[in-house]
């Protein structure tokens, strides 16, 4: 495992190296935007890998508030089956399809949902007991790193492009920020907890964040869609070469993301084991102190 | 289930008692918000038109605040005595605690709003375009959805180091979609312009889901020492 950490950090520095030149030099410019365009090679990656943490912190806290108690694992395993279930059929169903916008196909959003349950037994496999908080406060923090470059590449792009630095009917802009909001509080909470059961807590705020990113989304699309808006909404098609260098980028920045959490995800557990190393000796030295202390106040006595 | 109700009603009575000799979190609340009202009359000179388009977004932020006091103090004055701590040990269901919080706070944060809407509709010479009625439904449903989240983050702030300020940190992004619900919807209303009734639905389905969630983690929240 320690010989692996050096390799693949090689390789990702070859990897972002060449996404960078695909990025500036091979892809095309943009028949509209120019070279300004650009940025998408950074911006977009790093929004998919920041939406992926925020789902990995949302289900691994699912499961450490479920690991409380059996009955409570047994039913949350079952919803997460019936998720999966449900959501490979729905979008076929024609009064769902509906609802689906245009431009995206069914079977990739039944693909997406099949997702949630197969992370849901992975995570718990691969992370059994405290290591999904662990796991829980990783994907948090390291989300929120690539969720401020997206926020600030965001504005940079918008400028030349629409004219303006942040456009407060975007639905994708707010939702982001909302996300980003509900993050950085959820870090905040981890530090300023005082409680010994901070994870609960942690877990607890993370399941609220990520019932309210629906309803964010929500209730921009209606707030949107009775606003004058300078976005172009999605839909049109991408140059198969973009596309390339686009899903090439973003491999490049899935490795980066899983090196830092790796990184991150091990000096988290060693500072817990130095905390834990730490409680022992105390707890030990004031053992050892107090059968000293005890024969000299027997003596004294 | 006669045992959660006893619960609810004894836990919610003693508060509104506590409330009604001591008048603590009414009397900040109204005089908070009182301050934001004249403060927002100094910096906004508006003309009746565009009153009608911001005084939405002043009011919620102004109760907003207004009902962050109150949710503060809801659970600080469980810790004296160690009120807190018997409560956890003893067999009452949790939720019953939560509900008559909530709904305790839900009162006071709703008298507030009744005596100060009037006082907003005669600095800003308010007079309602849309069908006014609907106001009714938005401000019962947004003040439960501040309420009942509120209640639920001042339980959990209470765990932490400067918890005043951990409670807006904490509620304020969770209620960016009911805000915008209630600013949006109260717009609608004063300006006619477009129907609330998206919005009403909107903050039902917050509030049902919030709710849900609220009594579906509590218990661990209140146990979480």
């Amino acid at each position: 495992m320690k010989r692996l950490f050096p390799i693949l950090s090689i390789v990702t520095v070859i990897l972002l190296g060449y996404a960078l030149y695909l990025a500036l030099v091979v892809a095309p410019a943009d028949a509209l935007q120019g070279d300004v365009y650009r940025i998408i090679y950074y911006h977009v990656p790093s929004a998919w890998t920041a939406f992926l943490l925020f789902f990995i912190n949302f289900v691994a806290s699912v499961r450490f508030l479920a690991r409380s108690n059996a009955s409570t694992e047994r039913a949350a395993k079952w919803i997460a089956i019936a998720i999966g279930v449900v959501g490979f059929i729905a979008p076929f169903l024609p009064p769902v399809r509906k609802l689906i916008p245009a431009g995206m196909e069914p079977s990739a959003v039944a693909t997406t949902i099949v997702l949630i349950p197969v992370f849901y037994f992975l995570v718990g496999k691969w992370f059994p007991g405290d290591r999904l908080d662990v796991l829980a406060i990783t994907s948090a923090e390291v989300g929120v790193v690539f969720c401020t470059i997206v926020l600030v590449t965001g504005p940079l792009w918008a400028r030349p492009v629409w004219g303006i630095w942040w456009a407060p009917g975007d639905i994708r802009l707010t939702s982001t920020l909302v996300m980003w909001l509900i993050y950085v509080s959820y870090l905040a909470l981890r530090r300023f907890s005082t409680s010994a059961q901070t994870q609960m807590l942690a877990a607890a705020l993370a399941v609220f964040g990520a019932l309210d990113v629906p309803l964010v989304y929500l209730s921009i699309w209606f707030f949107r869609t009775q606003h004058p808006q300078p976005v172009i909404g999605g839909g049109g098609s991408m140059d198969p070469r973009m596309l390339h260098v686009l899903l090439f980028s973003w491999t490049a920045f899935l490795l980066f993301g899983f090196l830092v959490c790796w990184s991150r995800f091990r000096l988290e557990l060693l500072k817990r084991e130095v905390e834990q190393a730490h409680a022992m000796e105390s707890l030990v030295g004031a053992g050892a102190s107090s059968e000293t202390s005890l024969p000299l106040s027997r003596s004294a006595r | 289930m006669t045992s959660f109700w006893a619960v609810l009603s004894a836990s919610l009575v003693k508060d509104i008692r506590l409330e009604w000799r001591s008048k603590d979190a009414l009397n900040s609340m109204l005089f908070f918000s009182l301050l934001v009202v004249v403060i927002f009359v100094f910096s906004f000179d508006p003309l009746a038109e565009e009153s009608r388009h911001i005084v939405g977004g002043l009011v919620w932020v102004a109760f907003l605040f207004a009902a962050v006091v109150a949710l503060n103090q809801t659970w600080a004055r469980e810790l004296r005595n160690q009120v807190l701590d018997a409560y956890r040990v003893s067999p009452a269901p949790s939720n019953a605690l939560f509900l008559a919080k909530s709904v305790g706070n839900f009162l006071f944060v709703s008298v507030l709003e009744a005596l100060m809407t009037p006082l907003f509709v005669v600095f800003y010479n308010l007079r309602v375009l849309g069908p006014a009625w609907q106001l009714i439904p938005i401000a019962l449903l947004g003040t439960w959805a501040l309420v009942v989240n509120g209640t639920f983050f001042a339980a959990m702030s209470l765990r932490t180091r400067n918890r005043e300020i951990m409670l807006p940190l904490l509620l304020f992004p969770i209620s960016i979609p009911a805000l915008l619900g209630m600013v949006a919807g109260t717009t609608a209303v004063l300006t006619g312009e477009n129907s609330a009734h998206f919005y009403i639905v909107l903050l039902l389905t917050y509030d049902v889901v919030f709710t849900t969630a609220s009594l579906g983690l509590f218990g661990t929240i209140l146990h979480a020492e």
